[in-house]
């Protein structure tokens, strides 16, 4: 589209100094911006810039303190989603707000007015889809379904009501590089259709790729706004972050070769219906190497971590081998003696407990590891000295940002808790790291960090693994890369011959079953 | 009427206030609410439903108070819990200890009485059919509610769009409120069904089951309709036979002792008690069967931003 276009035509929605504020933080802080009829239209800011605040105000879930919404040409206010809905406004979230106990048509039926009768959204909602090339099966149960196809519904559920704005938020960091392909298809053709598109995210990549117009957030304010296409990545980041970041880069495996961490034929049942159950997963780690596993979300990925770390114990002692010992019956605690260090994706309620301070988070975790410096007494009484001392190494050594002297762990923003966590770990001259989802929903800053701890930490010569759903990571830090799909696990190889092609299509099942198939046939 | 006829009436009466008290609570926990204080509602349901029947002279009149009472005691959870946002099972459990205590003072005045039954409604034509004729068309105003009801929630829960509303709710409330459902207000809906469904049980112990008021008579078959939801696994139908399933088990324990089979009547009682135990730990074996079906918000408090 040429810029003429855009400016012939009225705004489809200007925002003129919208404002949110919580507390003392002024999340937005008077935000305007214009969308264009048939603009893809990019919202760039790191995590707490104050895209998701800005978002939920133009889809009435937050009533902004100050400012105006212009919709065609006429103030509104949007008290609510319906009322965004009724005027032509459709989201799809980050976090889907899909029912998991529901059908896909059922789904779709609820986000429906009441004059689509409700035996008829089945049927609608296949024809739409398919229309769209988002092939969906009505009567199945979400729960069953993978998180691309739970997109899907999303998109599906939004089009039904033939909006003209549609807000996708982040939407392709759950899906592989095919899926993201073919959803991009399914942007252009809602943008030749004429409908409008604000498209929030971080990876600057398909913004410059697909996105006409670009507003960047920092800080609850807006800092610019340019065409990405004639825009760099490097210069996008600048204007997002508001300096530069630092690269991190993994240099040649330094290790003397011994294998660290391994697992053997390591399987496990489902625990819940819900949950993916571990097939066969054979993983080695060398000394001073870094194993990446990327995969889409819900694939195995925290089963696997738990298996790992002995927050599940599996059957055969030798299914998993940490630091030289078969560990595969003993539980975290014995792991972590071993000089084993853990750090689960959920920072709140299982890296950390949010209603305790930093130094109590630091005892929970090192009790045993540290029992000589943290209890003493011969009754096992705190140290609290101790405690205290070793928190403030981690605080100084990650550079971690918080208010008051010891905080609880809710007090930190998302990045600052990470980095206490990983340098809680860090801090124990660790042979063995296992990390899930290092710098999920982490600022850059913060993420460029922790990148480079685990870099450092196995050039000292530990075996590192690190899953993550985050492809631009996994090249980053990686020495090698295995993918995760339905419980298997494909062999890893080296990051420097692997494309990005060929682990989408790992990502999406293709090979590994390939792989797998004459294998199982020779087993048996 | 012959032997078996006489069993199964009295396995349906013992059953139809477990059927009226778990319908209701399962529309609340369908919606993520969990009131335990349905013995509490059906008690004071109970009491009202016999006071009022006494003073006016008419059951139906009773009826109509024991629905009152347990709406009422139930508007009293919903206050606590929807609106200011107390712990769902402390309240339940409070509910239920203040009505054993409330309904013991308001019918301190009837003990000894006698009661006044509710009529038997012979359904014309139909309860005359050999056999099943007086068992399922031969009964009272109450079982043919407590019949009604579920077939009726059933069908409001999948078949309408009110009902996907209030099943999506109690799935994940936060997504149903950014879809524009108001959540407290589906809620407090089922709260009150709940609750006068509830009083309905009461009102059937009171002018059917044992047409009098004795203290204390809901026995522990409010705990035994909520245990009944999760052994339904929150399916209307399922509901249904469950109380029946229960209904004979109790009823069965007292007919063997009558036949001279030599069980304490300290067990028989225990019985519906022990098959509760029994079938709960039979069932959450099946954990499929209960995740799918449990509402993912019950219990949880639900506070929207904004």
């Amino acid at each position: 589209m040429q810029a003429s276009d855009t400016r012939s035509s009225a705004p489809l929605l200007a925002l003129a100094g919208l404002t949110k504020i919580f507390g003392t933080l002024k999340a937005c802080d008077a935000i305007s911006l214009e969308i264009a009829p048939g603009e893809i239209h990019a919202l760039l800011g790191e995590n707490g810039a104050g895209k998701s605040t800005l978002v939920k105000m133009l889809f009435g879930v937050l009533a902004p303190d100050a400012g105006q919404i212009v919709w065609k040409g006429e103030p509104v206010s949007i008290n609510s989603p319906f009322a965004a809905r009724h005027l032509g406004i459709g989201m799809v979230f980050q976090h889907f707000s899909l029912f998991e106990a529901l059908t896909v048509a059922e789904n779709i039926a609820l986000s429906l007015d009441d004059s689509v009768p409700i035996g008829q959204i089945a049927e609608r909602a296949r024809a739409l889809s398919e229309g769209y090339g988002l092939p969906l099966d009505p009567y199945a149960l979400v729960a069953d379904l993978s998180v691309g196809e739970r997109q899907r519904i999303e998109i599906v559920r939004t089009l039904l009501q033939d909006p003209q704005l549609i807000i996708l938020d982040e939407p392709t960091s759950v899906l592989t590089p095919q899926e993201a392909d073919r959803l991009f298809e399914t942007l252009e053709k809602l943008r030749s259709e004429g409908r409008s598109i604000l498209y929030i995210s971080h990876r600057l990549e398909e913004v410059r790729r697909i996105c006409d117009r670009a507003t960047v957030l920092r800080h609850g304010k807006v800092v610019g706004a340019c065409d990405p296409r004639q825009e760099t990545v490097a210069s996008l980041a600048r204007m997002m972050v508001g300096g530069d970041v630092a690269d991190v880069t993994i240099g040649a495996n330094a290790g003397d070769g011994r294998v660290l961490i391994e697992t053997r034929r390591l399987s496990l049942p489902a625990r819940t219906p819900f949950a993916v159950s571990l097939k066969d997963i054979d993983l080695t780690v060398h000394s001073g190497e870094v194993v990446a596993i990327a995969g889409v979300a819900g694939n195995g990925q925290s089963e696997l971590f738990d298996a790992l770390s002995g927050e599940v114990t599996t059957s055969r002692a030798d299914a998993v081998r940490l630091a030289g010992q078969d560990v595969g019956r003993k539980g975290i605690t014995e792991r972590r003696l071993l000089g084993c260090g853990f750090v689960p994706e959920e920072r709140h309620g299982h890296g950390a407990v949010s209603q305790m301070k930093l130094s109590d988070n630091m005892v929970l975790a090192r009790h045993a590891s540290d029992a000589k410096t943290f209890l003493g007494g011969g009754l096992g009484l705190l140290k609290r000295d101790a405690v205290w001392a070793a928190t403030e190494r981690v605080i100084k050594a990650m550079d971690v940002r918080k208010s008051g002297v010891d905080p609880h762990a809710s007090a930190l923003s998302g990045g600052n808790l990470q980095k206490f966590i990983m340098g809680r770990e860090l801090d124990r001259n660790l042979s063995v790291l296992i990390v899930n989802q290092p710098t999920w929903g982490v600022d850059a800053g913060a993420a460029s960090r922790i990148r480079q701890a685990i870099v450092d930490l196995a050039k000292s010569g530990a075996a590192v693994v690190v899953i993550s759903q985050d492809l631009d990571e996994v090249f980053e830090i990686a020495h090698s890369i295995a993918v995760i799909h339905h419980g298997r696990l494909s062999a890893s190889e080296p990051a420097r011959t692997l494309t990005r092609e060929r682990i989408g299509l790992l990502m999406g099942g293709a090979a590994p079953e390939a792989d797998t198939v004459p294998e199982a046939a020779h087993a048996h | 009427m012959g032997f078996y006829e006489a069993v199964l009436i009295s396995v349906m009466t013992a059953a139809t206030p477990l059927v009226l008290a778990a319908i209701g609570e399962l529309v609340v926990e369908r919606s993520g609410v969990l009131n335990l204080g349905v013995e509490g509602m059906m008690i004071m349901g109970a009491v009202c439903a016999f006071a009022g029947a006494q003073i006016s002279g008419s059951p139906f009149i009773g009826v109509l108070c024991g629905m009152i009472a347990g709406g009422a005691f139930s508007l009293l959870f919903g206050f606590l819990t929807l609106t200011l946002v107390a712990n769902q099972v402390a309240t339940g459990l409070a509910l239920t200890i203040l009505g054993l205590g409330l309904s013991g003072m308001i019918g301190e005045s009837f003990i000894g009485l006698p009661g006044v039954r509710l009529p038997v409604l012979d359904i014309p034509f139909l309860s005359d059919i050999p056999v099943i004729g007086r068992i399922v068309f031969g009964q009272d105003l109450l079982f043919y509610a407590s019949i009604g009801l579920v077939i009726g929630v059933a069908w409001f829960l999948f078949r309408t769009r009110a009902g996907l509303r209030l099943r999506a709710i109690g799935d994940n409330h936060g997504s149903a409120h950014a879809l524009g459902v108001s959540v407290i207000r589906v809620r407090y809906l089922a709260v009150l069904f709940g609750g006068v469904c509830s009083g309905l049980a009461g009102a059937h112990l009171s002018l059917v089951y044992t047409p009098q008021w004795v203290e204390n008579m809901s026995a522990g078959r409010g705990w035994i309709a909520l245990a009944l939801v999760v052994f339904a696994s929150w399916r209307p139908l399922r509901l249904l036979a469950g109380a029946y399933l229960f209904g004979a088990v109790s009823i069965g324990g007292l007919h063997a002792q009558a036949l001279g089979v030599g069980i304490p009547s300290q067990f028989v009682s225990m019985l519906p008690y022990l098959a509760t135990i029994v079938v709960l730990v039979l069932i959450s074996m099946d954990r499929r069967l209960t995740l799918i079906n449990r509402p993912a918000s019950l219990g949880q408090p639900f506070v929207p931003e904004r």
